[in-house]
């Protein structure tokens, strides 16, 4: 057993989530039949009526919603309550055409930061906790979630942002904190260059809360040895709210969604079939509880499995294992969102052929993107200084269009592997995805 | 105007590369006459110079190379100190700035070859024939050689 953040919601029946979530889902149906003319529309054409829907079991009944959708109804097709009574905005990684901006009313906020809230005491916070955040501040979610969350529980929080891991360490020492907020690749560099700097007995973390990318254990033991701390996974998305949709406690075998507010189901990505649970399948989420922006099983392409048995922890709430893949082709890079298909239109804006390999690598726990580009007679200069002008003016539109720098390296043509015809476009040396 | 039709071949940099260039020409029995390689962090450009243009660059665009032609001056100038410091000094007073050049040597004795790359082509041959130096256009390149 452990401390909780809402003993009662955490630990309720499963008769209980399951009447929380069959009136959340009834009402939140109706509010967007009435108020939204898109979901309307799409319930419309997918002959149901608000009336269909009497609680969870009638779930099955109602349309995905894709990413395409959110794209379509840019950006306020998709809002439930007028844009007076939204108080912000949050935006996934740096995307054109595959931007989401998500609405938040003041309630909304609220029950984000109590997951987050939740998060930190699962992870052994307490009000007497400083909290650093150092995941980036802004429109990306990281930041906002876990400052919010820690106000909620009271903690003194340290809203760093990412980066100057200089300033990071200064701060971590001399306001001796004892939870760190990050993604799992920032922890480890902060883990290395704490020890580098001789820096271990200074430091008085306890516990680490990382998303945002995926990491494997072999990351959480180095970052927990390196650290002397436990290292908590977490997981969440922008359309949902953020960080907290789902949490680890002291168990550490998976994470446990945040039931009261979101319905999960697991999907066969190919036929949209709802999979019994312990099998592996798409995540779907139909966030009711959410005022300005509620989704209605939105597909999230991340793979994984639910399991209801009993955890040791004493949460009820349904546990996600890690994401186990993706069923699209988007990659997270130094917990940055990144499609293929975003680095082909710029190499397209800029006059290379779409012939182009993506490599992503993870060297001491740190993640790096190269782009590899074939050369073509039309981008060929005699010299040097003309085509190192283009590759860093692709350098420059690759950071604009995905937020983070990636290499690219220009190759002889016809020197990107070809299998059955058909370029391998991404290779992805982390291994990420275990099981 | 007496240019030389110099061959600007793109390479990746990793080990072998200029080695695989240097065997398709060896394999299409084309002799090379000068060469020189620039190299960026991440890739080359190597610079020829051979007597049958078309032709070479035929092969290398058959064997997937990316290539041009790149018109430079080459310069005749007796081989002793002092005649490129000349040359590169007449260059400058008029402004004409050097992208790059590099040298080589044939069979002649007391005479060497200096290959140059400006931008203002034509103006860099008004100097150099004002002041009587000679220059070497594509064909006479063979005549050299055959020497």
């Amino acid at each position: 057993m452990g401390n909780y953040f809402s003993p009662e919601k955490e630990t309720a029946s499963r008769e209980q989530i399951r009447e929380w979530q069959s009136r959340g889902l009834v009402d939140c149906v109706k509010r967007v039949y009435e108020n939204v003319p898109y979901y309307r529309e799409k319930m419309q054409e997918a002959g149901v009526t608000p009336d269909d829907i009497r609680g969870l079991e009638d779930l099955h009944k109602l349309p995905f919603l894709t990413k395409d959708d959110l794209r379509e109804a840019y950006p306020y097709g998709l809002m439930a309550r007028p844009l007076s009574d939204c108080v912000r905005i949050h935006s996934t990684s740096g995307t054109t055409g595959r931007r989401v901006v998500a609405f938040y009313t003041q309630n909304d906020i609220d029950l984000w930061d109590e997951c987050c809230a939740r998060a930190l005491v699962a992870a052994g916070g307490t009000k007497d906790d400083v909290v650093q955040v150092s995941y980036g501040f802004g429109l990306f979610t990281g930041g906002a979630g876990l400052n919010g969350g820690s106000h909620k529980l009271g903690c003194l929080t340290l809203p760093m942002s990412s980066g100057n891991t200089d300033r990071q360490i200064q701060f971590m020492t001399d306001l001796q904190a004892s939870i760190i907020c990050c993604t799992p690749s920032y922890a480890a560099y902060l883990a290395e260059s704490i020890n580098e700097r001789g820096l271990r007995d200074k430091i008085h973390l306890k516990a680490g809360i990382f998303g945002a990318e995926a990491w494997t254990e072999e990351m959480r033991r180095d970052i927990e040895q390196a650290l002397g701390i436990k290292a908590y996974d977490i997981y969440g998305l922008t359309e949902i709210s953020g960080p907290g949709v789902a949490f680890e406690c002291s168990a550490q075998t998976g994470m446990h969604i945040n039931e009261d507010y979101f319905i999960a189901e697991v999907i066969n990505p190919k036929t949209g079939e709802v999979l019994p649970e312990g099998e592996k399948g798409e995540l779907v989420f139909t966030s009711f509880a959410k005022e300005a922006f509620p989704l209605i099983r939105y597909r999230t392409k991340d793979i994984c499995i639910l399991s209801r048995e009993k955890c040791s922890c004493g949460r009820t709430f349904v546990k996600m294992t890690k994401p186990l893949g993706r069923s699209d082709d988007m990659l997270i890079v130094k917990g940055v969102n990144v499609f293929p298909s975003q680095i082909e239109t710029v190499l397209l804006n800029h006059g290379y052929a779409a012939n182009y390999q993506i490599i992503v690598d993870r060297q001491k726990n740190s993640d790096s993107i190269e782009v590899r580009v074939e050369m073509t007679p039309e981008m060929f200069s005699d010299e040097l200084s003309k085509i190192t002008a283009r590759e860093k003016e692709l350098v420059g539109a690759l950071k604009s269009m995905l937020g983070i720098y990636a290499v690219v390296r220009l190759v002889e043509p016809k020197s990107i592997i070809r299998s059955e015809g058909k370029a391998v476009r991404v290779i992805d040396k982390r291994n990420l995805y275990q099981g | 105007m007496d240019y030389t039709q110099q061959i600007s071949v793109f390479l990746e940099n990793r080990p072998g590369t200029l080695a695989e260039l240097t065997g398709v020409l060896c394999e299409h029995n084309i002799d090379m006459r000068a060469m020189c390689v620039a190299d960026a962090m991440d890739f080359g450009i190597a610079r020829i110079i051979v007597d049958d243009v078309f032709n070479t660059m035929t092969v290398l665009k058959d064997a997937g190379y990316v290539c041009q032609i790149t018109k430079v001056l080459t310069v005749e100038m007796q081989d002793e100190p002092g005649s490129l410091a000349k040359i590169l000094d007449m260059l400058g007073r008029e402004g004409i700035n050097l992208e790059y050049t590099y040298a080589f040597l044939t069979r002649r004795k007391d005479t060497a070859y200096l290959v140059l790359k400006v931008a203002d082509l034509e103006k860099a041959e008004k100097v150099l024939r004002a002041a009587k130096i000679k220059l070497v256009g594509q064909e006479a390149l063979q005549e050299i050689f055959g020497d």
